[in-house]
């Protein structure tokens, strides 16, 4: 049966479209108005609250918590200290990518993972001996992600003591008298937190949360806006842009860390950790370059004028399908995500590349179906992310 | 005093003076962009006329703004942002509602609460008015010929034009010449049967014109403003960050990354003329500026009778310009607000608030409000264009508090029997009390009230006769004949003058197309002289 996250009481509430989509076996809302555009730039000009409770949640504890981790891990976990997350990836044994997802360290050995799949199975089989626990808390805890240039100034005003937080940092505070934990991470590309809540003080904190936020402009938002943003933000989604290896069918669906633009995870010449998937990663060739394209928005008017049609710009993300093509109309890649940006005014798009046709500012063909027929549309390559504000990280 | 010469010097730092500019110092032309006042921006400006609280004096919305201006002028690297305005709020005269939100099946059970007819007639206007935009669209976005010459190149242009027209579906083109010939209220008293609905469709062909729903040429003024598109959406606005000042800052920023030179508080006395050839400016202080190229981004009152000796032009044209009709009718009242009014009904919401609101319920309530004006007064009961921007952009006003915009009709530039400077005050209450009536309650939230009269904008911007377009949007002064038959391609009888402002095609309205075109047309006579 499909369940409700806890702050469901609040955003059914909100919801005035009664659009949902099923996340992760919950209700989770594609928008809470008619216009997703709208709660788009709450994120990008004020602030946008996204419940990002469906997520898995893993508690990983005890005295082997860190040799677990670092092991299992791509990106090295004896580096990330207390009171810090990293965004970070697994891999199979031949280097492919299960699954992507942050892990926080909120003391020295105990360690919350967030990820989009389940993994209580795959988590438990790589203990091998080790003196770790790890515990599902996905039901116990709800979240909200409070995202954009006022976010900041809510959280101030919610908790104090988180203002200064680092990027990427993470404490456990209060929020008036409810225990929380605030890390500085999001899904969108600009300054953002995340609140993490025992779900039997989910709706206080929503009320507190929005008591402070709204007069400053906050609205609740939903998947449709969250897509535009993680878009423009380069932000990968399993299951759009990769599929984890672990229900691939064949290797032309399977992805190494550096076909999906994530090989900074590692430095293998500074890392002595033996985790799973080194060795195939060492050796890896990428067949691929995970980079963005941006479409000619002249190209893409006249191809719908020429035909008599109003150009259309669609601010629901299309994902995955579309092919890229070269000058010989050869085949050279894909995009798995596709958006027109109200920011930069013209559709971009996460993309797979053969490597040498990967140069930014390299032309490509994008093929549309406008009228059930075929258009290639001239675009061009560009580095990820599209927008990347100095706050996100300041 | 030295001056530095210039390949350019364009006179206004309004938004079609820095657009011109900007493209002018992109060709490679040292340009200087000269602006009077303290700030760029003309009728484009964002003010904190009260602490904390943004106010958009003047023009206060986008929409019409070319796609090719944008990404010409690579606005987005320089904080383009034109923020959605997502919903419609016109309250009716028995106090209900129409509220739209931009979905399709929602709002068609919100037209239908007030006639089930109208519902579906939205669409079908919604639709033959696409149909009329995309296919006058392409006369839009390009330089009409010049109905007077003889140049077989322009007779080409004419011709094509008219095989152009005669290629359309013929009921298109029957739509369009209703519409720019017609009445707003005949075409929509065709669709439509509900007052709402005919009210407020009807308010864009009103908007900034001295017209009432029924005269004609209101179809005209109402086709105009559907040319707004936003993100593929027409007949959309937009709230651009930090209101129309903010998008001005963009376009300054825009300028000067290409080269271009701003320079404030430059009163630009006249336009330096040797032997029927521009040569420079002269200051209001003295200074002289020289350059081979002057541009006027001022309507064109003061472009051809101000800024230059009318001895020096034909008399035709300075006959066509004497009489061009101004006549500027629209006044803004603006208000900082305590917090959000309240609607009855709508009480502790303002997801409403998200767009304008629409005080103009009924063509009746339009058409009286414009009477008044026919015989030389303000509205008793004004048409209210209406946004409470602070919803759409918070950092508008103090967290909790409203900024408000009201562009009001109608307000005669020429009172009978008094003038603006008496009646300020007076008709700052009107609009005021209407507020009241619509939102009861409304005067105990006011902490500060700014009403800018058509003088004022006369005097502070420089607009002739207050008129927001530079110029009325009447057929005899649009396409081939604006400003003035024969010179409606940017360039004037004086070598190297030449002119950028909405009084010359297509119009006004945050558009940046004449600003655009002039600067073709500079660059090409450029480099056709070199």
């Amino acid at each position: 049966m499909i369940k409700t996250s806890p702050f469901h009481q609040r955003t059914s509430e909100a919801n005035q479209t009664g659009l949902w989509s099923h996340w992760a076996g919950y209700l989770s809302a594609s928008r809470y108005t008619a216009s997703t555009k709208f709660e788009y730039y709450a994120v990008r000009n004020a602030a946008g609250v996204f419940d990002t409770s469906p997520l898995h949640k893993y508690r990983i504890t005890g005295p082997d918590a860190e040799l677990y981790l670092a092991g299992l891990l791509t990106r090295d976990i004896r580096k990330c200290r207390p009171g810090r997350a990293q965004y970070t990836t697994w891999l199979d044994d031949d280097g492919f990518v299960l699954e992507d997802g942050v892990v926080m360290r909120t003391a020295g050995d105990d360690f919350l993972l967030t990820t989009a799949h389940a993994n209580k199975g795959f988590l438990d089989d790589h203990r091998l001996g080790k003196s770790v626990v790890i515990e599902d808390v996905s039901a116990d805890h709800g979240a909200l992600a409070v995202q954009g240039p006022l976010s900041g100034e809510i959280i101030k005003h919610l908790s104090p003591e988180a203002t200064d937080l680092p990027y990427f940092g993470v404490t456990e505070t209060k929020a008036g008298s409810i225990p929380v934990t605030i890390s500085r991470t999001g899904f969108t590309g600009d300054l953002g937190y995340e609140i993490w809540v025992d779900s039997s003080h989910a709706v206080d904190l929503w009320d507190r949360l929005f008591n402070i936020g709204t007069p400053m402009g906050a609205i609740p938002i939903g998947e449709e806006a969250l897509q535009m943003l993680r878009i423009e933000a380069g932000l990968l989604l399993i299951d759009v842009d990769f599929k984890s290896s672990r229900f691939a069918w064949n290797d032309d669906q399977r992805h190494t860390l550096r076909e999906v633009g994530l090989g900074w995870m590692v430095r293998l010449d500074r890392d002595d950790r033996a985790f799973v998937g080194r060795k195939a990663t060492e050796q890896d060739t990428p067949r691929w370059v995970t980079t963005g394209i941006v479409v000619d928005w002249q190209a893409w008017d006249s191809a719908y004028r020429s035909r008599g049609l109003i150009p259309e710009k669609d601010h629901a993300a299309a994902l995955g399908g579309m092919m890229l093509y070269d000058s010989n109309v050869e085949s050279i890649g894909h995009v798995t995500s596709f958006v027109y940006s109200p920011l930069l005014q013209r559709h971009i798009g996460i993309a797979r590349i053969r490597p040498e046709h990967s140069t930014p500012g390299a032309n490509v063909s994008l093929e549309v179906t406008i009228d059930h027929r075929y258009e290639l549309i001239d675009a061009s390559v560009t580095r990820l992310p599209f927008y990347d504000p100095e706050r996100k990280t300041a | 005093m030295a001056a530095r010469n210039y390949d350019a010097v364009v006179i206004g730092g309004g938004h079609n003076g820095l657009v011109h500019g900007a493209y002018l110092a992109k060709a490679g032309l040292s340009t200087l962009i000269l602006e009077r006042r303290h700030v760029v921006g003309g009728a484009a400006i964002t003010e904190e006329l009260y602490p904390g609280f943004q106010f958009t004096t003047f023009s206060y919305a986008l929409s019409l703004l070319r796609p090719e201006v944008i990404h010409e002028l690579e606005l987005t690297k320089h904080g383009f942002m034109p923020l959605d305005m997502p919903s419609t709020f016109a309250p009716t005269e028995d106090g209900d509602y129409l509220f739209l939100t931009g979905d399709k099946g929602a709002d068609h059970h919100e037209i239908a609460r007030h006639s089930a007819h109208d519902a579906d007639a939205y669409t079908a206007y919604s639709h033959m008015m696409e149909e009329v935009v995309e296919a006058i669209r392409p006369l839009i976005d390009s330089i009409p010929p010049d109905i007077t010459s003889k140049d077989p190149e322009e007779r080409a242009r004419m011709a094509a034009i008219g095989s152009y027209l005669a290629d359309l579906p013929p009921k298109t083109l029957h739509n369009m010449v209703r519409l720019l010939t017609g009445s707003a209220a005949d075409v929509l008293e065709d669709y439509f049967e509900s007052d709402i609905m005919q009210g407020w469709l009807a308010s864009s062909g009103i908007i900034g014109s001295k017209v009432g729903p029924r005269s004609q040429g209101s179809g005209l003024v109402l086709l105009y403003h559907s040319f707004g598109e936003h993100d593929g959406a027409y007949g959309s606005w937009a709230f651009h960050k930090g209101g129309n000042g903010g998008f001005t800052q963009v376009l300054a920023r825009s300028a000067e990354s290409f080269g271009a030179e701003i320079r404030l508080s430059a009163d630009v006395d006249h336009v330096a003329v040797d032997n029927g050839r521009a040569t420079g400016v002269v200051l209001a202080d003295g200074t002289e500026i020289d350059a081979g190229i002057v541009v006027s981004a001022l309507d064109p009152r003061l472009t051809f009778t101000k800024l230059v000796d009318p001895l020096e032009l034909p008399a035709d044209l300075v006959e066509n310009v004497r009489r061009m009709k101004f006549q500027g009718t629209s006044a803004k009242v603006n208000f900082a607000l305590d917090s959000n009014p309240t609607y009855p009904g709508l009480e502790g919401r303002s997801d409403h608030y998200r767009g304008f609101f629409n005080i103009g319920p009924s063509l009746d309530y339009l058409e009286r409000a414009f009477d008044d004006a026919k015989y030389g007064w303000y509205s008793a009961k004004p048409y209210i264009d209406g946004a409470i921007q602070s919803n759409v952009d918070p950092d508008m006003a103090p967290p909790g508090k409203a900024v408000m915009s009201c562009f009001i009709q109608y307000a005669p530039y020429e009172l009978k029997e008094s003038d603006w400077d008496t009646e300020r005050d007076p008709f700052g209450d009107v609009v005021q009390a209407q507020l009241e009536h619509f939102f009861p309650g409304f005067g105990d939230l006011v902490l500060h009230r700014e009403v800018v009269t058509p003088l004022d904008i006369e005097r502070t911007v420089g607009l002739t006769e207050g008129n927001i377009f530079a110029g009325e949007f009447l057929a005899p002064q649009m396409f081939f004949f604006r400003p003035a038959p024969g010179w409606n391609q940017y360039r004037t009888p004086i070598h190297g003058y030449y002119q950028c402002g909405s009084g010359t095609h297509p119009g006004g309205c945050v558009m940046g197309a004449p600003g655009r075109f002039a600067a073709q047309q500079v660059i090409k006579d450029r480099s056709a002289a070199s």
